[in-house]
């Protein structure tokens, strides 16, 4: 009874924004899809559904990527079109920052990691 | 349990009268300086009864020009105390020779090289940016304040908090002792158990909040708040560069808040991210804090481009040379930025195959910046130069950062780069940019838009001398460096062993002095201008025959900026305006709906500032207790709705009246 209300209410504000705050709907399936995507992390940890860790390591990365999407779709109500465009632009260019910032920091802590290794001796004297 | 509680340090925390510097005299003397001028100023401004209407009409406005001018201020103070510093470098290293230590210890000396750098980038040269921004871009895209006029306010006051927590580093403990962008370990609690550091920490957050803030707010206002017609192609190349300079903020600010925060946990309570062991990995720290410095760089230089466009256009009397040229030279700057940090450490031991990369990379960003030369250059070719105060700055600016722009390539060579590395020469390169480039970009604004902002021109001759000063000074000052620095002469230090170096040094002593003289000069020349204001009226509003919006309306704009939103049809909008022989309407005007004052920013950002303090000290009841009250006012301010107000129409009708009959005196 009263979600049904709220679904009107919602829907009566929607019809009087243009910019669109999103439906009942929309907030229900962000959420639904939000719990599954993070109680599903939790069942692969506690019940040791894979032998090696790293597959459940880049599991859990991979669906919290997803949950990043999920809640950018229908709480943040971005797509394509919002805000003439802006948006998306904007998006694009966070995530081509974030993954220079991100591949870059790992390509250089790896190569730090494998030209600043303790030496021995024997190993300095051979240095050219 | 509590038997052995200690009182005072409950109290207190680790603040005692030791804190007190009082066996230093220099600092002694400054504080009696301080002491008895800010006195003096404090009883001037109760004598006259200034506090309320400083109160109402500066303090707690969110109009973007008050705003602007305030940010303007505080960038003049800030400077003369980073200049101080500066000067004490100056003479210390030029007598530091031999036998003689010279005047400052080496523990002094750290924190004055410290404080200069933090102080010069921080608090001088983003005020600096920042207030030009704010005062400039609303008026330029035809707005009557920019989008979150409350925010704008904020934004402010957290920046003045940031700086009185620099400035009370002086008198009260010590600040930091480890360079300017404070590299771990020697930044960690094991090396530099004192305030110093988290002086540094806490400045740089909390001015850090309010820059982010502000960035955000420019962004909204440069996309949503642009008059009609105005397209992002016809959008003057100011808000250009300012839009991209405040991309940068959002996306790179938030990369120095998280790499302070995890330094402030190692230091609190003792992580050990950036420590030497337990796995901690001070290269970490370097890596990260240049992701962020690096874009820094350019979010100080994208607006003087932008201050030099619009002057460059207006005082050859031409449209801008190659306008989409300039606009796309941005942009890729703006994303190439990102791509060359690690050239601030190509010595750290990475291999060939990542230096060659970021040195490439850095190669490359030169040329869309030296496409903007061009630029500029056929600008004035064939144009009907007018050789006024900012248009000098303008063409000292194209020699001296040509200069600047090609040591930065030579330090760009990675081979190159390890011979002078941490020397003199690198010290004189980002001097010769952010000198050549953002300050020399800060006066020719300051003098292009005073006129906009106040009412009238600036004294013409003193801005000569001024320009002259500096210039000159410049290159006394810093082309010694250079030469130092191929010499292998390292920088931050305090004492030198040989003699030959001293000849260099004292040269640029001498520069030091002119630059001085310089900055004199400006001062002297805002005293002459604000004596002899009544002979450099602008009653125009329009004084260089401008071509951007914001010389459209009077000098200095109303509140309101404009009584009619303007329609954009071309670039260059008032110019094209002038050129179709337009009219200004003399009736019609409507009342203004306009954002109210409040002073909710100045406790809140007051509140945060104590916080800071607070925990400096660690005096964990008064952290508490700010954090608490902060976000108590932050709430309280939520449910105010009494933001707004209208100005009447009789009101705007009144004020538009004023400037008729002003422009018909003209006449």
């Amino acid at each position: 009874m009263s979600a049904a209300d709220n679904s009107v209410h919602v829907q009566v504000l929607h019809d009087h924004n243009e910019a669109g705050h999103g439906s009942l709907k929309g907030y229900v399936t962000g959420f639904v899809c939000s719990v599954i995507l993070t109680a599903v992390p939790f069942w692969l940890v506690m019940a040791h559904v894979f032998e090696n860790t790293q597959v459940t390591a880049f599991l859990i990365m991979g669906l919290a990527v997803i949950q990043i999407v999920v809640h950018m779709v229908y709480f943040l109500h971005m797509n394509t079109q919002s805000e003439g465009g802006w948006t998306m632009l904007a998006l694009i260019f966070t995530l081509v920052l974030v993954a220079i910032a991100i591949m870059g920091s790992l390509w250089i802590m790896y190569h730090l990691n494998a030209n600043m290794q303790v030496m021995s001796v024997h190993d300095m004297g051979s240095m050219p | 349990m509590f038997s052995n509680l200690d009182l005072q340090k409950l109290i207190f925390g680790r603040l005692s009268l030791e804190a007190i510097p009082y066996h230093e005299p220099i600092l002694l003397a400054t504080f009696a300086g301080v002491g008895v001028g800010g006195a003096a100023l404090l009883g001037a401004l109760t004598y006259f009864r200034l506090w309320g209407y400083l109160w109402k009409e500066w303090f707690t406005s969110v109009d973007h020009k008050k705003i602007g001018i305030m940010y303007m201020v505080l960038a003049l103070v800030m400077l003369l105390r980073g200049f101080a510093d500066a000067l004490m470098m100056r003479t210390q290293q030029s007598i530091a020779f031999g036998d003689n230590n010279g005047f400052l210890p080496p523990h002094h000396y750290d924190q004055v090289f410290t404080a200069h750098g933090v102080i010069m980038i921080f608090f001088m040269a983003m005020p600096f940016v920042t207030g030009l921004m704010n005062f400039v871009v609303p008026l330029q895209i035809g707005a009557r304040d920019v989008a979150f006029p409350f925010l704008n306010n904020f934004s402010f006051w957290m920046t003045v908090g940031g700086a009185v927590t620099v400035m009370a580093s002086l008198f009260v403990g010590e600040f930091a002792r480890t360079g300017w962008l404070a590299f771990p370990p020697l930044s960690e609690a094991a090396y530099s158990p004192g305030v110093g550091v988290d002086y540094y920490i806490w400045s740089l957050q909390v001015a850090g909040i309010g820059t982010l803030l502000s960035g955000i707010n420019l962004i909204a206002t440069i996309v949503k708040m642009r008059a009609p017609g105005m397209t992002m192609m016809k959008m003057p190349v100011f808000c250009w560069t300012s839009l991209c300079t405040n991309v940068l903020i959002v996306a790179s600010f938030p990369v120095l808040t998280a790499v302070l925060a995890l330094l402030s946990l190692d230091r609190y309570v003792g992580t050990n991210f950036f420590t030497n062991d337990l796995g901690g990995n001070p290269m970490m720290y370097f890596n990260l804090i240049w992701v962020w410095g690096h874009p820094e760089v350019y979010i100080l230089i994208l607006p003087a481009f932008g201050i030099f466009s619009e002057v460059t256009s207006t005082f050859c009397g031409k449209r801008l040379f190659g306008y989409a040229s300039m606009v796309y030279a941005t942009v890729v700057i703006t994303i190439l930025s990102y791509l060359v940090w690690l050239h601030h450490f190509f010595t750290m031991g990475s291999g060939a195959s990542v230096n060659s990369f970021f040195g490439i990379t850095t190669m490359i960003i030169s040329i869309p910046t030296g496409a903007k030369i061009f630029n500029w250059l056929f600008t004035m070719y064939r144009g009907r130069i007018r050789f006024e105060l900012p248009m000098m700055w303008t063409v000292a600016f194209m020699f001296t950062f040509t200069i600047g722009g090609m040591t930065g390539v030579l330090l760009a060579v990675p081979p190159a780069d390890f011979m002078l590395h941490n020397s003199l020469f690198l010290v004189a390169h980002f001097h010769n940019v952010i000198i050549g480039g953002v300050f020399f970009g800060v006066m020719a604004g300051i003098s292009y838009w005073f006129p906009k902002a106040f009412g009238f021109k600036l004294d013409p001759f003193w801005g000569k001398m001024s320009f002259w000063f500096w210039v000159v000074g410049f290159y006394f000052a810093f082309m010694p460096l250079y030469v130092l620095g191929l010499m292998g002469v390292t920088r931050r230090l305090n004492h030198f062993d040989d003699p030959n170096l001293q000849i260099w040094f004292v040269t640029a002593a001498f520069g030091a002095l002119l630059i001085a003289a310089g900055i004199g000069s400006f001062l002297m020349q805002l005293f002459v201008s604000v004596r002899n204001r009544e002979a450099l009226r602008d009653t125009t509003g329009d004084p260089w025959n401008g071509r951007t919006l914001e010389w459209s309306t009077s000098s200095p704009p109303p509140e309101y900026n404009f009584a009619f939103t303007p329609m954009i049809h071309d670039l260059d909008a008032w110019s094209d305006m002038k050129q179709r022989g337009y009219v200004r309407p003399v009736h019609g005007y409507r009342s203004i709906h306009m954002p109210k004052s409040t002073g909710a920013g100045v406790i809140i950002a007051g509140l945060c500032t104590v916080f800071g303090l607070a925990m400096i000290w660690y005096i964990w009841w008064l952290a508490a207790l700010s954090l608490l009250g902060a976000l108590v006012a932050t709430i309280v301010h939520t449910f105010n709705y009494d933001r707004d107000f209208t100005i009447p129409d009789y009101e705007v009708v009144r004020v538009e009246d004023r400037r008729t009959r002003a422009l018909l005196a003209k006449v």
